[in-house]
């Protein structure tokens, strides 16, 4: 889905049952897109197994090519029409679709994700790529992007700038951005860029094979990784490296005294392979952290992972139990993570500070403002983003100096990050003001000290979610000095709220 | 507004025909219900056998909830266990050996089944009872499906209530027996507002935890706060129960109806059930008319989703002043929706089932002023121009009765009114 999503001009019928549908909303929410994904599901119930799913799915694929016309089509199962049998791509092949019809096999009770981009990629390509002739200038593909990638959309941007500076020019961009008919033209680029190996390595290894197109095996994460994809290319081509770094802040920000106190920074990284490897590169070499442990999840990288973490001096974490990754956190001790979603929450839990540096992740990772890993900005972008949640040097030293004053203690935290507040006690009262606001001080006490509020209206009150009780206590409080009632009640406090509706 | 009792529009929507097609459907499978159910009910688990597509989408579906150590997990079917079903048995009692020596306050245990473990027809109802009899009498295992093949959406909590029941002890108590999951602070009003009246002993399906006692029996009235109960409803009618049909308490009216149901079965008078209601439904219609001023006189188009949609459509037809066009429900139970059916003006298009092109197509050419429906949906029919309300909040937020009423017509009016704010288009 991720690459069809990617793609345009494409359409997947995917054979599944009723409710596999919310993946859409991965697409429509996480990351924002403004259309439904080109995905028709069969949406097959229980009264219809037997042999009605075959029709089902034959009319679903009818359908969907009468209706969104596209150049080609992809066929799958999903995990559960895996074991009812029917074969997508043997019916589609009896039906004369006048456009390609492309078969996956996707084993989902063996593989996961990354596979399924990575061979759904492979099969398009193979199906379509066709040798033609060259670019009369030097051109290569992106291979890799999809839909849902973790910063998929500016790295392209970031990487076709860098290879025009090289004169180097961009044939095709796939899968994302790319319609069928441009798969089918790929054969023309001299070479290929794999940003993403998780996602495109088969088909690179394919054209290599069969377009004769050699693709870059360095992924430009990094200062000194971009620097060697420039080199890589340049002896690819034949043209002269070249790097515009004049906007490249990250080596004399990370070489300015402020960042002294990141020296020797305990940390773990933790995400897809790739992002690991280029993450424990830039924290070693140009950020000057102690790398403590790595890992990723996709066991398709676990062997370079394994390697990457035998040259560290540390012990590699090959799993997709978030439990076991956080068994090694709590036992490493780290003072940052770097990684997915999931780390941030166990940072969360265990008080680490935490950076996301790889997929899956949530809807602000995908922001509406640049912010590549690849190239020069991506370096800059790394810096600020890794630095931002650590303490700030100064207060840390003002955390050691002044570390039994009362309101300046360890438990309360650096000043910049949430959620370190002291959770008012279960009895307590008022909820006490984290912290006051000139116009808190303007206005001290003067709703609220003269009204009594009475038991079960405050019962009442602490049944309402936390994050609004704030207000419906002010709420009902002016509501109640308004009217000069000093005393609140649940009916009250429903007064009020009927009155404030909106 | 008019004054109760307020007589049925002509006719109402009850014989109405309904447009009932079959096709692509974008809706969630009834595992989703795990989510709400898991927060009510405190001492149960529940154990998802299925794929990583199931545990994919709890994952997405829950957000960051499942990082706040949930009591839902998923047994994830590998492919050794595809093979021989016997191995599939054992390994199932392993993760749930499991499960119970690291979590001991478990008292209920849900086996939930999955498209997967019901098209091999791994049989979860015979594992619940072995593993009854093992655990007993700390641990009652039960079993219900939630899968998408069978179940909706919110189908998910009716099948999981549903399973409950045969297993409830008899009583011969007559008492009155709320049924559906609903948050803490509007179950509590709910009961409130019926204790006022003298009506007594009141029960609640889901109970929050499993040794409260509850029981069933001949003498029991059931009322659903929820539309989507129908296998519940069956299986509460089959031990004895018997249901007090009525509208659904969304709003002013709907509230009113559902008490005053309840009311005449149990003799509560005229003048008790006024002073108890007078109060808070004068709140109520304060709270609708400020909260729907951005409503009246729109038009609202409902996707399929969570069965809710009957009864929503009828409160906000009668008490907001919108115009429906059409009224998509995954399914239209006629004994259960039947009193919110005779309260809604013949009009709109009444549909079961979907397909959701042709729903599409129907929406683009009606042009709503607000359409509801999933998140899927959502953005996509915003970026052609169309006002959306997004469905699952609805049943994720306390909606139900008189003080939530405002609320509830807040959430519908919410993106009318921020269509009406924003100013992003590029001006001449």
């Amino acid at each position: 889905m991720r690459v069809a999503t990617g793609m345009t001009g494409l359409h997947y019928v995917l054979h599944a049952p009723q409710g596999d549908t919310y993946a859409d909303l991965l697409f429509t929410m996480i990351e924002r897109r403004n259309h439904r994904p080109p995905v028709t599901y069969t949406t097959f119930q229980a009264r219809d197994l037997g042999s009605d799913t075959a029709n089902l799915f034959k009319t679903s694929l009818q359908d969907a090519y009468a209706r969104f016309q596209p150049e080609a089509l992809i066929v799958g199962a999903s995990c559960t029409a895996e074991l009812i049998q029917d074969d997508p791509g043997g019916m589609a092949e009896t039906m004369d679709i006048p456009v390609p019809v492309i078969p996956l096999e996707l084993p989902s009770y063996q593989r996961k994700e990354n596979f399924g981009a990575d061979e759904t990629f492979f099969q398009i390509v193979r199906t379509l790529a066709k040798p033609v002739a060259r670019t009369a200038r030097i051109s290569c593909n992106l291979i890799g992007p999809t839909a849902l990638g973790f910063r998929h959309r500016d790295d392209i941007t970031e990487i076709t700038a860098l290879l025009s500076d090289m004169g180097v020019s961009v044939n095709v961009v796939a899968p994302m951005t790319a319609r069928p008919s441009d798969i089918a033209r790929m054969g023309a680029a001299h070479f290929n860029v794999l940003m993403y190996p998780e996602t495109a390595e088969t088909a690179a290894r394919w054209m290599a094979r069969e377009l004769d197109q050699p693709y870059t095996t360095i992924v430009p994460i990094g200062v000194g990784a971009t620097r060697d994809f420039v080199a890589e290319v340049a002896g690819i081509t034949g043209v002269t490296p070249y790097l515009d770094d004049s906007r490249l802040r990250l080596p004399w920000y990370s070489k300015s005294v402020d960042s002294t106190y990141l020296t020797g920074k305990r940390v773990f990284l933790f995400g897809d392979g790739t992002h690991v490897a280029a993450a424990a590169r830039i924290a070693r070499d140009e950020m000057g952290f102690e790398v403590v442990g790595m890992g990723c999840y996709n066991r398709e990288m676990a062997r370079p992972i394994r390697a990457l973490a035998k040259d560290y001096g540390v012990a590699a974490t090959i799993t997709d139990d978030y439990l076991e990754v956080e068994r090694v956190i709590e036992a490493l001790q780290p003072e940052m993570i770097l990684g997915t979603q999931m780390e941030r929450h166990i940072g969360k839990r265990l008080g680490i500070p935490c950076a996301v540096i790889s997929a899956p992740v949530h809807v602000q990772d995908f922001p509406a403002r640049y912010s590549p890993q690849m190239g020069i900005e991506g370096a800059n972008v790394i810096f600020d983003t890794w630095v931002h949640p650590l303490v700030m040097g100064l207060e840390e030293h003002l955390l050691h100096m002044f570390r039994d004053d009362f309101e300046f203690h360890d438990a309360a935290g650096p000043s910049h990050h949430g959620g370190h507040a002291p959770r008012p006690g279960a009895a307590a009262g008022p909820a006490p003001q984290a912290a006051p606001s000139p116009r808190d001080i303007s206005e001290p006490e003067k709703t609220g000290a003269d009204i009594i509020w009475l038991a079960d209206a405050e019962r009442e009150l602490k049944k309402i979610p936390f994050f609004v009780r704030g207000k419906a206590r002010r709420n009902t409080e002016t509501f109640a000095s308004e009217r000069g009632v000093a005393r609140i009640s649940v009916e009250t406090l429903y007064e009020a709220k009927a009155h404030y509706a909106r | 507004m008019t004054e109760l009792p307020r007589l049925p529009t002509s006719g109402g929507c009850r014989d109405e025909p309904i447009l009932k097609q079959r096709g692509q459907r974008e809706v969630f499978c009834g595992l989703t219900g795990i989510i709400w159910l898991h927060r009510k009910m405190q001492d149960a688990f529940f154990l998802v056998v299925g794929s990583r597509t199931c545990a994919h989408l709890l994952q997405s579906a829950a957000g960051v909830m499942i990082f706040a150590e949930p009591r839902f997990g998923t047994a994830i079917l590998e492919e050794t266990d595809l093979a021989g079903l016997a191995d599939a048995q054992s390994e199932l009692d392993k993760v749930v050996d499991q499960l119970l020596a690291r979590r001991t306050d478990i008292k209920q245990l849900f086996l939930v089944g999955s498209c997967p473990s019901e098209v091999i027809k791994l049989d979860l109802s015979r594992a619940a009872e072995r593993m009854t009899e093992r655990y007993a009498p700390s641990v009652r295992v039960l079993n219900f499906s939630g899968s998408g093949i069978e179940t909706t959406f919110t189908q998910g909590e009716d099948a999981c209530l549903a399973s409950m029941v045969p297993v409830l002890p008899k009583t011969d108590e007559r008492q009155l027996m709320l049924v559906g999951a609903l948050p803490d602070v509007v179950e509590e009003q709910a009961i409130s507002l019926l204790a006022d009246m003298g009506i007594g002993p009141i029960r609640v399906l889901p109970a929050p935890r499993s040794d409260t006692g509850l029981g069933i029996g001949d003498k029991t009235m059931f009322a659903l706060t929820q539309p989507f109960l129908g296998d519940t409803h069956a299986a509460l009618e089959r031990r004895g129960a018997r249901h007090l049909p009525a509208p659904f308490p969304f709003g002013e009216e709907g509230t009113t109806a559902w008490l005053r149901t309840i009311a005449d079965e149990f003799g509560v008078d005229d003048a008790t059930f006024e002073r108890v209601t007078a109060a808070p439904r004068a709140r109520a219609r304060k709270a609708i008319t400020q909260a729907s001023d951005a409503l009246r006189g729109k038009s609202i188009f409902f996707f399929p989703d969570s069965q809710l949609e009957i009864p929503l459509a009828r409160f906000l037809t009668r008490e907001c002043g919108m115009e429906a066009i059409e009224v998509g429900a995954p399914f239209i139970h006629k004994g259960i929706v039947g009193p919110d059916l005779d309260m809604l003006a013949q009009g709109p298009t009444l549909s079961e089932g979907q397909d959701v092109d042709l729903q599409l197509d129907r929406c683009r050419d009606a042009r709503p002023d607000l359409t509801v429906c999933g998140l899927g949906l959502a953005n996509p029919l915003e970026a052609e121009g169309l006002a959306t309300k997004w469905a699952i909040e609805l049943v994720f937020t306390p909606v139900h009765f008189y003080e939530q009423a405002g609320d509830l017509a807040g959430l519908f009016s919410r993106p009318v009114r921020r269509a009406e704010l924003l100013d992003l288009e590029v001006t001449a």
